[in-house]
């Protein structure tokens, strides 16, 4: 079904370069002429306010949405020539959460470890611990409050050990102890050679955590720079002027 | 491609996990299966909906038509394929509602399995459900309408079966195509039936064909294999748009 695409599981990059990306949706413009490179150990903050296109380029990063114009490689190749192998590569979490509510914590897991073609023996207790859910493991999700579904979500975006980390408000819901957590796992991530993009509005959590800043308004990319100290009056001073 | 420990590292836990073994396409559409039988033994919520809509339509129908125990010719034919297909569209309309209440399909389709072998494990799923409306419905048609529904029981089984692909492969198609359409319960009849029609009459013909006394064989398989015929065609179609169909 793949003709000549790379294999499933083979097939790997350390950068992904967004060349002059635009992306319409009928007249309106979500997206227009961004570009940027993200590289392997990067955490990235994608930083704007509502309806800058953080989440349309999450899309289009993930291959679920094709550029209007301009290119994403992801190693040097297009998404339509890798096809699966690349798709195994990536892990997405947006802000819906995509948990089926009517099946347990377990039930879920074990789903998706097996469309990854993941050993769900091993994969979905241990990703049940790291949620901290080993214990409601066999209840139905919809039962869960919103940030233990969040926990859930996010063990099972990162069940196939993706190259590509896509979070979309990976925070919201999360108490303190649970945003700690989500922090030392992305940063863990990144160390393993991940490349990490948080979209995200709280700014105190993207402060120290985020190697990277893209600052995007109005589907522009307004800078994209190393993260220093002092975001929060860098976001006003970018976000505020444009 | 690979250099620095780091992505070493990342690659190793990768390659740790075990890797496909049956083919990945019949694997990904019974992991679909399974997860919807999951889902609908804890609701039953398809399943009753429409086992309770597909007994009520013949009711209607058996105390429209029978008069002292006489039905119209053709009347129990024409009733099995009507309420197997209003039962079916409204099945399909529940089916990728769930896929679309938490945009579970997005995960699908973000999964490194064949896009096609999606809509086989949705279509397995609604061809299975639809045969457990039919074998609750042809004893309950064969009783009202006094028809003769078992007498070639083979033969009617095997109408049963190509009528179903045949419209299961449309819908299901068309309701992956409209669940981002905020009008898809109006427009999936609209699209489906017309689509469909043909599947419908060759059904009902075929079978009735099968009913007379004594049965019309070489009637019955003239529309078996344009039924056959039709269900190539709806799948080979359904197979090849599905995935550009599906894109954003």
């Amino acid at each position: 079904m793949r003709g000549s695409q790379p294999d499933v599981g083979t097939f790997d990059f350390n950068a992904v370069d967004v060349n002059e990306v635009s992306r319409h949706f009928g007249r309106r413009r979500a997206l227009s002429n961004v570009s940027l490179t993200l590289r392997s150990g990067d955490i990235v903050g994608l930083l704007g306010p509502n309806g800058a296109g953080k989440s349309t380029l999450i899309s289009l990063l993930a291959t679920l949405a094709a550029p209007t114009s301009g290119e994403v490689r992801y190693g040097g190749h297009l998404a339509k020539d890798a096809g699966a192998a690349l798709r195994d590569r990536i892990g997405l979490l947006a802000h819906e959460l995509y948990l089926y509510p009517e099946l347990s914590a377990r039930q879920n897991l074990d789903f998706f470890a097996r469309i990854y073609g993941v050993d769900a023996a091993t994969a979905v207790p241990a990703a049940l611990e790291r949620a901290s859910l080993a214990d409601r493991a066999d209840d139905d999700v919809q039962g869960f409050s919103r940030g233990m579904r969040q926990r859930l979500a996010l063990e099972r975006a990162l069940l196939h050990r993706p190259r590509l980390v896509l979070f979309d408000e990976p925070f919201t819901g999360l108490d303190d102890a649970a945003v700690s957590l989500v922090s030392r796992r992305l940063i863990a991530l990144a160390a393993e050679g991940a490349i990490v993009v948080v979209a995200t509005h709280d700014l105190d959590i993207a402060d120290g955590l985020v190697t990277r800043v893209a600052l995007v308004r109005g589907g522009r990319l307004l800078a994209d720079e190393p993260a220093a100290t002092g975001l929060r009056s860098r976001y006003r001073s970018a976000i505020g002027a444009a | 491609m690979n250099g620095s420990p780091t992505e070493v590292a990342l690659d190793e836990r990768h390659a740790a996990a075990p890797r496909r073994g049956t083919p990945m396409f019949v694997r990904t559409a019974l992991l679909v299966l399974r997860k919807d039988f999951a889902i609908e033994i804890k609701t039953l919520e398809i399943v009753m909906t429409t086992l309770f809509f597909a007994v009520a339509c013949v009711l209607v129908f058996s105390f429209a038509f029978v008069r002292e125990g006489q039905a119209p010719p053709d009347a129990a034919p024409a009733i099995l394929w009507i309420a197997v297909a209003f039962s079916g569209t409204l099945a399909l309309g529940r089916t990728f509602e769930r896929e679309r209440h938490a945009e579970t399909l997005r995960a699908l389709l973000l999964a490194p399995s064949p896009r096609p072998a999606l809509y086989v494990g949705k279509l397995l799923g609604m061809i299975v459900l639809l045969a457990l409306d039919e074998v609750i419905l042809v004893p309950l048609i064969a009783f009202l309408f006094a028809s003769p529904m078992f007498d070639r029981p083979l033969f009617l089984a095997a109408f049963l079966a190509t009528g179903t692909i045949g419209f299961a492969a449309v819908g299901t198609l068309f309701a992956a195509m409209l669940m981002r359409s905020r009008t898809r319960d109006v427009l999936l009849p609209i699209l489906l039936y017309p689509v469909t029609v043909p599947v419908i009459i060759c059904g009902v013909r075929g079978t009735a064909a099968l009913l007379e006394s004594p049965a019309d064989l070489p009637t019955a398989t003239m529309w078996l294999s344009i039924l056959f015929a039709m269900d190539v065609v709806f799948l080979t179609l359904a197979l090849w748009t599905f995935e550009p169909l599906m894109n954003e």
